[in-house]
């Protein structure tokens, strides 16, 4: 089994993952398309791109919220994507996820403490008798107070709706975390604090994230793996290395130069790609970021341009550097 | 001056939202209003705008724009001013527009609520020439559209088009691309400068993004429960704050390139 950087052991293996989904005419709208990236113990996985580009799709996949139509997901030797039934829902409690909106996450009319103890109900391994124990010890941990437990999420605010939702993807203490755009709703003081949170949590439980995020920013401080995905392919993978430095593709270039930072000098002007993300339904041939690139070739257009690794630590699919 | 606003107190019912809030605006400036979500930035331009919703009144201080206090306007008043003098641009132009008729009937019609006179002709042209300079592309095609048929970006070009239609002196925004993409909000923010450059418009932006407050402002002003904890010009606010809550904001935005989070906390 091939390990990463520094030496932490894949969890999740996802080989040649696509999902189409079949349109109404006959037509497929290609969500994701032949994505193989690997998660690594304790370490996070960034996923960044625009809406549309297939990032919510990839972890829904994974997930098995709607089946896959081609690829593996290998855990422990086995294929996730092949399991059924009670196999199925046995594994889910190895993959957790924590949702961008944490108001619509949670009913409404339960109580913090069964909120966060339904998932281990749903596989019974709780007695009714312990959930105030077991509520306040999670809320503990995610630094809340014990006495939250008999509260309802309307009566808490968005960064502790925030931390509830993060404490009830741990109550199964799973080995990979998806956070989808799970902090893109928060202000910029509260996001930070969930985030030393979710990195001190990796730290003492050794658990993987899959951080979806389109803040390039903030992906850049949180992840040591990034991977960056446009209309339904990774374009760029970046491992151990921090991408404003080791990024190569003209996508990943192009969204460092619409990061907002503070220090803007006078008169430095931002500059933004022309143009919105195509529709993803019957895709042309050649590389998916050829209608937007400024450095498109005859070749993009002809031929697509597969995930190679440039130099350690930096994978490019872009014909430019083949 | 193009806008005063001194000591505005806000109150919904018998408890205060906003206090105490003094700013100052000239023609062709920006000024970005940050702060964290409930710290009573979207109350202050939703006073200034008179369109405080529900119990919501200014119930201290005063709004002066151009030199008369607008806080003694009748609705007919404010509805003559709403559009031309000042407009506002909303998080999701989206839904400020009717789902069930199409750009181009909506847009004729706010065209000719504020210009009476106008031919119905004559309003559809001008549409068409506003969603054109907005670098809306196949103008007719919008004009034709649903909201929900336009992408969040070409949204948000309809709702400045809208909002500019009549060259307003002071142009409102509320988290004008709190709800887009990294590279539709770049473009959105370059256009809002550009309008501004345009028509020589001042401009009162507000937003929980210190990037783009940066990257757009003359001035800054910080907000935190519904005070003003520092404003002044960009430069001290963003190099020099003396607030240590600014401070606070200012060193959790995320850097690229900063030290990353998995090492900061000790291994």
């Amino acid at each position: 089994m091939s390990e990463s950087a520094n030496n932490a052991p894949v969890v999740l293996d996802i080989c040649g993952l696509t999902k189409k989904f079949p349109l109404e005419d006959g037509r497929f709208l290609t969500a994701c398309d032949n994505i193989s990236l690997r998660v690594y113990k304790g370490q996070t996985l960034g996923i960044i791109g625009e809406s549309g580009c297939g990032k919510s799709t990839l972890v829904r996949t994974i997930l098995q919220l709607h089946p896959a139509t081609s690829g593996e997901v290998m855990y422990n030797g086995e294929n996730l994507l092949e399991a059924t039934g009670e196999k199925r829902r046995q594994n889910r409690r190895r993959i957790q996820m924590v949702f961008q909106d944490p108001t619509a996450a949670f009913n409404p009319k339960m109580k913090i403490k069964d909120i966060l103890c339904e998932p281990l109900r749903n596989f019974g391994l709780i007695k009714s008798r312990d959930v105030d124990a077991k509520a306040a010890e999670l809320l503990r941990m995610v630094e809340l107070p014990e006495d939250f437990k008999d509260r309802y999420p309307h009566s808490m605010s968005g960064g502790q709706r925030q931390r509830v939702g993060i404490a009830r993807a741990l109550a199964l203490e799973p080995e990979v975390i998806v956070c989808d755009e799970a902090t893109s709703a928060l202000d910029v003081s509260v996001q930070k604090t969930v985030c030393e949170l979710l990195i001190k949590l990796q730290r003492e439980k050794n658990i993987a994230y899959m951080f979806i995020c389109h803040d390039l920013g903030l992906v850049d401080l949180m992840c040591r793996q990034v991977a960056v995905m446009y209309l339904g392919n990774v374009v760029e993978l970046i491992e151990g290395r921090r991408i404003s430095e080791a990024c190569r593709h003209p996508y990943t270039r192009a969204l460092l130069k619409v990061v907002f930072k503070i220090d803007f000098a006078r008169g430095e002007k931002i500059e933004p790609l022309a143009g919105e993300i195509p529709s993803p339904v019957d895709l042309p041939p050649g590389c998916p970021f050829q209608t937007r690139c400024p450095q498109c070739m005859d070749m993009c257009r002809r031929h697509k341009p597969a995930l190679r690794e440039v130099e350690p630590g930096c994978h490019v699919a872009c014909h430019l550097y083949s | 001056m193009l806008l005063q606003v001194r000591n505005l107190d806000v109150s919904y019912g018998a408890r205060k939202t906003v206090e105490g809030v003094c700013l100052e605006l000239e023609r062709g400036e920006i000024l970005s209003i940050v702060g964290e979500s409930g710290s009573g930035k979207t109350t202050v331009i939703r006073a200034v705008m008179g369109c405080l919703p529900g119990a919501g009144r200014v119930s201290g201080g005063d709004i002066v724009y151009e030199g008369r206090s607008l806080l003694g306007n009748t609705p007919e008043q404010w509805r003559a001013m709403r559009g031309t003098a000042m407009s506002m641009i909303f998080q999701d132009s989206g839904a400020m527009l009717n789902p069930i008729r199409t750009i181009g009937s909506q847009f004729v019609d706010y065209i000719r609520a504020h210009a009476p006179q106008k031919s119905a002709a004559d309003a559809k042209e001008q549409a068409c020439e506003m969603l054109a300079r907005m670098f809306l592309p196949n103008v007719e095609n919008v004009m034709r559209s649903y909201p929900f048929e336009l992408s969040g970006g070409m949204r948000q070009r309809v709702g400045i088009a809208m909002a500019m239609t009549f060259s307003p002196r002071l142009l409102l925004a509320d988290e004008p691309t709190s709800a887009l993409d990294v590279t539709t909000q770049a473009q959105i923010i370059r256009q809002i400068v550009d309008v501004r450059n345009e028509y020589n418009a001042a401009v009162i932006l507000v937003t929980h993004n210190l990037g783009v407050a940066s990257y757009m402002s003359n001035k800054i002003i910080v907000m935190k429960s519904g005070r003003v904890v520092e404003s002044g010009p960009r430069e001290q606010v963003l190099f020099h704050p003396r607030d240590e809550y600014t401070k606070t904001l200012l060193d959790s935005v995320p850097v690229i390139g900063g030290e990353p989070y998995y090492e900061r906390i000790g291994e």
